[in-house]
């Protein structure tokens, strides 16, 4: 069995918490006593329906509230798959909470509401996804029992955002046309619109090809850990542990060290289990080299015909997420894979705007939930590649120096 | 359900769920390790602490777990526990602190919660914290899941806890990809919690996989309970029926393993893991709604002791 992460994203109003409800409730995710917590609440709120938001909505203060404001995991499997939900709000003010939820998917659900058609909200987390890198974008076109099943109004919503992802860079788009509320498309396919000849919600999350959306080409081992038992039955043992986060080793490939650059070949890949023939990402090894060369913990071992991008000047579109705003001069520490560096912001390039897609030129700063393009000096050399070959090795982290809180995220541009 | 052999690959470069979730974990035990100066593992004898022992052992391996491991020893557990404990500690060569709840108690930094059979599922918190400050602690790995609750669906694997041991979850650092920001003054610490992405499901699998030794009371036994706000509680040396609560035996198990006066156990006859993951999977009941008296106290009982330190 396999897992698939996805992200939504969306407000109060557009059927979210109905839909991830009915997903939940559908495969049995959601327990008995939850729901009669739930529905306790609701009635002392005097709704007259079940409010399934409030399974969601896990912090006193949303519920007092009655608004999502983090980052919600959700989980549930079919007998094909595992599924991880990273439920996020929708409004622009928690864009890095969506930034956060899309870090991490495989597939992001983008809700439209059959009526209202797209609006900006849409088109933002279209273009967050994008951002992301999110391999696949799933667009549910909901309530389409509030429009008689029409597909007029879903064929028109489909054209329409078609034509404005193809500012994106989208690899895969999928539109389902959906009523979470009446359950059409959702688990089943729907009898009320047999003009819709795809699959239904669930049995899309449950087929959607994910194997080939991994890096499988570079090969790349942040060192993590270095692995000296120093005791009497393994006394000359030295491994380097860490997660495969491109590529696949193999025992007796040629391999480089960075930033020493020197090569040697793998002898083993152990793991507690035994050695493998074979390691590719996501898996955490523990590798062996036939020479005893200086490695550490932030080295990064490849192979000497595929290396990443070794430099201190780096280019990356940034994601604010914290109150005081960046700009040109500030210092902060930067984690990208198993290191930290120092950082200063070189520039501000632009600042784009997440509903309209427009470069302000002009800007100097980013504040709050602001994406924009930045450069940075750091004072030791990333081995980096873009976030568009790799998503692992071409991200980062900034933390404030003085307050250590995550004020950032960067993904790297890079020579692709 | 998959089969338990090799590395759990279910295609060509596609690893199981469930070795995906392992991966993942080792890679967070890992990044604690190197990061912080010390660090410490909780160890309840439970099943998921159970299975953060083997994922640290498989992270470090053929090291050692380059951290000690500590048990928040409430005076209430269940003997077969404390038992289990012991021998999983020593055959591991693990090093094993005791911070215990009745030393607080004595030493007048705790008092027991009034009435008859009173928890001390809350003053853990105390004790922890002490411990904590004692051992100049930086990092706490626990084996809190994000299914379990709905205020832990929310929390961070890296979960920053200022001077106090407080959790604000109001303004959590942002967690993206698995970049994890460990960075903390002098003082704070960071709770990890490396299974924040497994189900209760998921540890059944990984214990079957695994072939994971647990406590003998998580299967199925015959036991004298009585019936107490819905729940069966086990007659024992700190919690008894009172006159009009019923006494009788029952073929039982417990889903979770807690304070002996809070944690109920339930009706079964599943007595292997086989028959656990059939039970689980079929269940509409939560493991801590079912069986935890300490989550009961409010809608936002977990959310609260967690703001004051809890695990």
């Amino acid at each position: 069995m396999e897992l698939l992460r996805f992200a939504t994203a969306g407000s109060v109003d557009d059927g979210k918490s109905t839909l991830i409800g009915r997903l939940l409730y559908d495969s049995k995710a959601i327990f008995e006593d939850q729901l009669e917590a739930v529905e306790r609440v609701s009635v002392q709120r005097g709704n007259d329906y079940t409010d399934l938001a409030l399974l969601t909505d896990g912090l006193r203060a949303e519920r007092e509230q009655g608004i999502t404001i983090d980052v919600a995991y959700r989980y549930f499997a079919t007998p094909a798959r595992k599924f991880i939900i990273a439920d996020t709000p929708g409004h622009i003010q928690y864009t890095r909470n969506m930034v956060t939820g899309n870090s991490t998917a495989d597939l992001t659900i983008v809700l439209i509401d059959a009526r209202k058609g797209i609006v900006e909200q849409t088109r933002r987390h279209a273009f967050l996804a994008s951002l992301l890198r999110v391999p696949h974008l799933l667009i549910c076109v909901n309530k389409m029992d509030l429009v008689d099943y029409d597909q007029g109004v879903f064929d028109n919503i489909r054209e329409e955002f078609t034509a404005f992802a193809s500012r994106l860079d989208v690899a895969d788009m999928t539109f389902i046309p959906i009523s979470a509320l009446q359950g059409d498309n959702v688990v089943q396919r729907s009898v009320n619109m047999d003009w819709y000849e795809g699959s239904s919600l669930l049995h899309h999350l449950e087929q959607v090809y994910i194997s080939s959306d991994r890096n499988l080409i570079d090969p790349r081992l942040p060192v993590q850990w270095v692995v000296r038992p120093q005791a009497t039955d393994w006394p000359d043992y030295r491994g380097y542990a860490g997660r495969i986060e491109g590529g696949v080793f193999r025992p007796g490939d040629e391999v480089m060290v960075l930033p020493s650059g020197l090569t040697t070949t793998v002898a083993a890949i152990d793991t507690y289990d035994g050695p493998v023939e074979e390691a590719y990402p996501p898996m955490s090894v523990t590798v062996r080299l036939t020479e005893d060369i200086d490695v550490s913990r932030g080295d990064l071992i490849c192979r000497p015909n595929n290396r990443p991008v070794v430099g201190q000047d780096l280019d990356a579109m940034v994601c604010w997420m914290t109150e005081r705003p960046l700009q040109k001069g500030d210092f902060f520490a930067l984690k990208h894979t198993t290191r930290w560096v120092r950082a200063v912001v070189r520039d501000v390039h632009y600042r784009l705007d997440v509903n309209t897609l427009h470069r302000d030129e002009d800007a100097t700063t980013l504040g709050l939930n602001d994406v924009g393009r930045v450069s940075f000096r750091v004072t030791k050399p990333l081995f980096y590649d873009s976030y568009r070959r790799n998503r692992l090795t071409g991200s980062f982290i900034l933390a404030a120096e003085d307050t250590n809180v995550t004020a950032g995220a960067g993904m790297l541009l890079g020579p692709d | 359900m998959e089969s338990g052999t090799g590395l759990g690959a279910v295609g060509q470069y596609q690893l199981s769920h469930l070795r995906t979730i392992e991966a993942q974990s080792i890679h967070i035990i890992r990044e604690v390790a190197a990061e912080f100066e010390r660090p410490v593992l909780l160890f309840s004898g439970g099943k998921d602490s159970v299975v953060m022992l083997r994922l640290a052992q498989k992270a470090f391996w053929p090291g050692r777990i380059p951290f000690p491991v500590m048990h928040i020893d409430t005076g209430h557990n269940f003997p077969e526990v404390l038992e289990f404990r012991d021998r999983i500690v020593a055959e591991l060569e693990a090093s094993l602190l005791v911070a215990s709840v009745q030393q607080s108690i004595d030493a007048g930094r705790s008092v027991d919660e009034p009435g008859p059979n009173p928890s001390r599922n809350r003053l853990q918190t105390r004790t922890l914290l002490d411990a904590i400050t004692e051992y100049r602690f930086d990092a706490v790995f626990g084996g809190a899941r994000r299914d379990e609750e709905k205020a832990r669906a929310k929390e961070r694997v890296y979960s920053f806890r200022d001077e106090f041991g407080q959790w604000e979850p109001k303004n959590q650092r942002p967690e993206l990809w698995s970049l994890y920001n460990g960075r903390h003054q002098s003082g704070e610490h960071i709770r990890v919690f490396p299974i924040s992405d497994w189900t209760e499901l998921d540890v059944w699998q990984y214990v079957g996989e695994e072939g994971l030794d647990l406590p003998t009371i998580y299967y199925s036994h015959r036991r004298e309970v009585f019936r107490r706000d819905g729940m069966l509680l086990s007659k024992g040396p700190f919690v008894s029926a009172t006159s009009d609560e019923e006494q009788f035996e029952a073929t039982v198990r417990y889903r979770t393993v807690g304070d002996m006066t809070c944690t109920g156990a339930v009706e079964s006859y599943a007595a292997t893991v086989d028959d656990i993951i059939l039970e689980v999977a079929a269940s509409r009941l939560t493991e801590r709604g079912a069986t935890r008296a300490d989550d009961r106290a409010s809608e936002a009982a977990m959310e609260d002791r967690k703001r004051e330190g809890y695990f």
